[in-house]
């Protein structure tokens, strides 16, 4: 019998149908994954789940777990169920805890609440709980404050959380979009070991078909509201009857068709970094010890040829936005160099970098939130004309502007258009054509795809390297996912802890890591194909000793 | 911590000192000699002249500021031009009207304020919500001189539960201590119903901002029920723009309530800097402004220590 059985659910937030008969079941113990790109309506199938829908949803249909009819259920046995049989972890580990409580009130709490266990033994269980997700008393007490926590370690707080009473669902949300590739690694097979020893059920939700190829013994695609396709993990990837998931696995993995490194080595590099430091302050321990610093980058030297295509990839926190920011004179180096078109760029006045920022432009993660809602894309995109030493008029801009959209692959008639009327892929299209209008040599990318679903990551990936082809783009690509490093550059430089850990060409160092740096990094990053060989071996095995696997799901 | 205070203190001490500048010499630069106004527009030269003398205004004003500035140091805030007393006594004395009223309509206030704001968070934009948050409009708009003398001719005429006005003063018996207390009453429920208005309204879209974030839905997925997470989770998060605000009106309660004072005939601080002004009392006028200045200073201090109190995240990042 299923723990958890979905039936022919239908959500509006009033006319509008967010989500269309979806069915869905899962086996004590079982693993099911959701995948599908944004607004394919998994969040609130999950939320439904919880009956935390947000205000003014219309549910019909039946949400049966473990016998209780959910959506007819009333508030108060809602609330025992909730964190006690169903748990949930979330995408956001940085916003998921609140600040102004201790990690072992906010772990104790749900303990004290479903069990009425006294203050001194929920926090006992807190403090077990902790240590089983790897967050041991010597280095983190219960008196820590969120904000004193790494990314990692809140999701650690934010998995204790759900799991500290052994709920028989554990439902996790994108719980690691936000982390970095090795700590993705570790925070899933976390949640992987939690299932195991509670034998509990976990409904996994992501994006990403890797991950979920990895963890899922049952997969559900969804898009647009709907259930595409169900059924076993292997099954439904290896055959990929659907042509969605073909299009989804055929995105995720995507390399764009790029002419190899073409230029021949200049005798003068666009750009060269020599030996560049970066110190912060630390606090003062008292009013008379000096205070410390901390090397955010430590003696980085390398250089980038004009249309060469350059991977920047570490973990979060390896110094890598803060070198970003010193090459786009930002922020200046404690010491050492940066070049940029034989010129020191390290430590000109503001006013003598025009030249230099003309020629190198930037390209964030987020592209709605490096918009200002209240412009059009017309002044969206024309903002770096400013750096031009002669003033365009009205007219010229325009044009200019018109072109620049069509190189991207948006039109002309896209101008008059607010951000908020671009889809997310248009909206990373806007900023890269903000990027190229003045005609730079180097752009600097950080993270431009991370934010992106995968069919769009592909279509965007596809631009850049048309652009490279095309305008003889210089790329510096900070990253840390290391498929989007192998799509499009040429050149990989592998950050830690500040220092430039390896260096080579991108194909070398991903087959054939050096460094430990680098082999954690490449072992760590999921991946579709290996995920279904190591299912099939598994497989394999099993059918070797028990005969044919019985499923009962698929039909 | 420590550290941080005394960093604070010595901050506060230098705005103190900076501000006396400006308040004296914007005072002395003023047109308007206290001297001539004490003796009306008829009086000779000579007999000017001499008053000038007594009361120091012939000497410079650099060094008539010196003299002031020591004298605060000491506590000797100087004689008021126009009351045959101290500066010091004169503010002492309206000080035991001004605080209790600012105290007193600020904890109304604030009592009233806070749970309403919260009630119109949880239940936003539904009845309740719009009902309670139009009352607050209202409470914003009527003048609160108005809404005093409401409050004298239904609970001082009609139900003659409390004096229409005065001050009788604090006293050494408890009956004493009791009639002032109740002279206070209405004046401090006038001042404290449009500052409650304020405060309610700025609760209640501090909590709905908190409400939206991410750790209220884990709150709520930990199985805490609504009303739990809304004063377990959401309240202290909430509570930085309120204190913000109830800051600002402590300090306007003290000193800027003269209609009030006027309406139910209180001997505040209000009434008192309003005179000397008219009067050209500077010395008095003076004391009183940096008297505010000092309060002003050591509120928001308060306020700060409140934020860190509330907020871990501002303990060590100053």
């Amino acid at each position: 019998m299923s723990l958890l059985e979905i039936e022919n659910l239908s959500l509006s937030i009033g006319d509008v149908p967010i989500l269309k008969n979806i069915e869905l079941s899962i086996a004590p113990g079982e693993v099911m994954g959701i995948v599908g790109e944004s607004g394919s309506g998994k969040s609130l199938t999950a939320l439904a789940i919880m009956k935390l829908l947000p205000e003014g949803t219309m549910a019909r249909g039946r949400v049966t777990f473990d016998g209780i009819d959910i959506l007819s259920a009333p508030e108060p046995s809602m609330c025992r169920l909730r964190g006690d049989d169903i748990g949930m972890v979330f995408q956001e580990p940085m916003t998921a805890l609140n600040p102004v409580k201790t990690i072992g009130e906010q772990v104790a709490e749900g303990i004290r609440w479903h069990t009425g266990a006294r203050r001194a033994d929920a926090e006992k269980r807190a403090r077990a709980m902790l240590d089983r997700v790897g967050l041991p008393e010597s280095k983190v007490p219960l008196s820590r404050y969120p904000h004193e926590l790494s990314g990692g370690q809140r999701q650690r707080v934010v998995i204790a959380i759900a799991c500290a009473l052994r709920p028989k669902l554990l439902i996790a949300d994108e719980p690691t979009t936000a982390l970095d590739v090795v700590l993705q690694a570790q925070i899933l097979e976390l949640l992987r070991d939690l299932v195991q020893e509670n034998r509990m059920s976990l409904l996994l939700i992501s994006h990403d078909l890797a991950v979920v190829a990895e963890m899922a013994d049952r997969i559900t695609i969804m898009r647009r509201g709907a259930v595409i396709e169900t059924g076993d993990t292997t099954r439904v990837l290896t055959r990929q009857a659907h042509p969605y998931t073909r299009q989804l696995a055929e995105a995720s993995a995507h390399v764009p068709a790029r002419a190899a490194a073409a230029a021949p080595p200049a005798a003068e590099p666009l750009l060269e970094v020599r030996d560049v430091v970066r110190d912060y302050p630390l606090r003062r321990r008292s009013l008379l010890a000096r205070p410390g610093k901390f090397r955010a980058v430590d003696g980085v030297s390398f250089s980038l040829r004009a249309g060469q295509s350059i991977a920047l990839v570490g973990r979060s926190g390896c110094g890598k936005s803060t070198l970003a920011r010193m090459i786009l004179a930002l922020d200046r180096p404690t010491s050492g160099t940066i070049r940029f078109m034989g010129e020191d760029i390290a430590t000109r006045a503001n006013d003598a970098l025009r030249p230099a920022r003309r020629n190198m432009q930037v390209v964030f993660q987020d592209p709605y939130g490096s918009f200002n809602p209240r412009h059009k894309a017309e002044r969206l995109v024309a903002e770096p004309l400013h750096l031009l030493d002669e003033p365009l008029s009205k007219a010229e801009r325009r044009t200019l502007v018109a072109e620049t959209l069509e190189q991207v692959g948006l039109s002309a008639a896209d101008m008059d258009k607010y951000p908020h009327e671009f889809s997310g892929g248009q909206r990373q299209r806007l900023s890269i054509a903000r990027a190229i209008i003045t005609k730079p040599k180097l752009i600097i990318a950080d993270e431009p795809v991370s934010a992106l679903d995968v069919s769009i990551r592909a279509q965007i990936l596809d631009l850049f390297a048309d652009l490279n082809a095309r305008l003889n783009l210089a790329y510096l690509f900070i990253t840390h996912d290391l498929t989007a490093a192998r799509a499009i550059t040429d050149t990989v430089l592998v950050m830690h802890e500040g220092r430039i850990v390896e260096t080579g060409p991108t194909e070398t160092v991903l087959r054939h890591p050096a460094s430990d740096v680098a082999r954690t990094l490449v072992a760590a990053a999921p991946n579709l194909a290996q995920a279904l060989e190591t299912r099939q071996r598994r497989l394999a095995n099993a059918e070797g000793s028990f005969g044919l696997p019985f499923d009962p799901h698929t039909s | 911590m420590i550290a941080f205070l005394a960093k604070r203190l010595a901050v506060g001490f230098a705005t103190l000192l900076a501000s006396s500048v400006i308040v004296f010499f914007v005072l002395e630069v003023l047109p308007g000699d206290p001297a001539r106004i004490m003796l009306g527009m008829n009086a000779s030269p000579e007999t000017l002249a001499a008053l000038r003398l007594e009361m120091g205004l012939d000497r410079p004003i650099p060094i008539r500021y010196l003299d002031w500035i020591m004298g605060l140091a000491i506590g000797d805030f100087g004689r008021s031009y126009t009351y045959s007393s101290t500066v010091m006594d004169l503010i002492l004395e309206r000080l035991g009207v001004s605080l209790p009223l600012a105290v007193i309509a600020l904890t109304l206030s604030t009592l009233i304020a806070i749970p309403v704001g919260v009630f119109a968070a949880a239940r936003r934009g539904r009845a309740a919500d719009t009902i309670t948050m139009g009352a607050a409009q209202v409470g914003v708009a009527i003048p609160n001189f108005w809404f005093a003398l409401l409050l004298i001719y239904v609970f001082a005429v009609g139900l003659r539960l409390v004096p229409a006005g005065g001050f009788p003063g604090w006293g050494e018996t408890l009956a004493d201590n009791w009639q002032a207390l109740k002279a206070l009453i209405l004046p401090a429920v006038a001042l404290a119903l449009p500052q409650a208005a304020i405060l309610a309204r700025v609760t209640r879209s501090a909590m709905v901002d908190v409400m939206g974030e991410d750790y209220i839905r884990t709150a709520r997925a930990k199985g805490m029920p609504h009303r739990t997470v809304l004063w377990r989770h959401a309240l202290r998060n909430a509570l930085i723009p309120v204190l913000t605000i109830m800051g600002l009106q402590f300090a306007f309660l003290l000193a800027g309530t003269i209609i009030i004072e006027n309406v139910f005939y209180l001997p505040g601080l209000g009434r008192l800097i309003f005179q000397a002004i008219i009067q050209r009392d500077l010395i008095v006028v003076e004391g009183v402004l940096m008297l505010l200045v000092a309060t002003i200073i050591l509120i928001n201090l308060a306020v700060d220590i409140c934020y860190a109190l509330i907020d871990p995240r501002l303990r060590l990042s100053r």
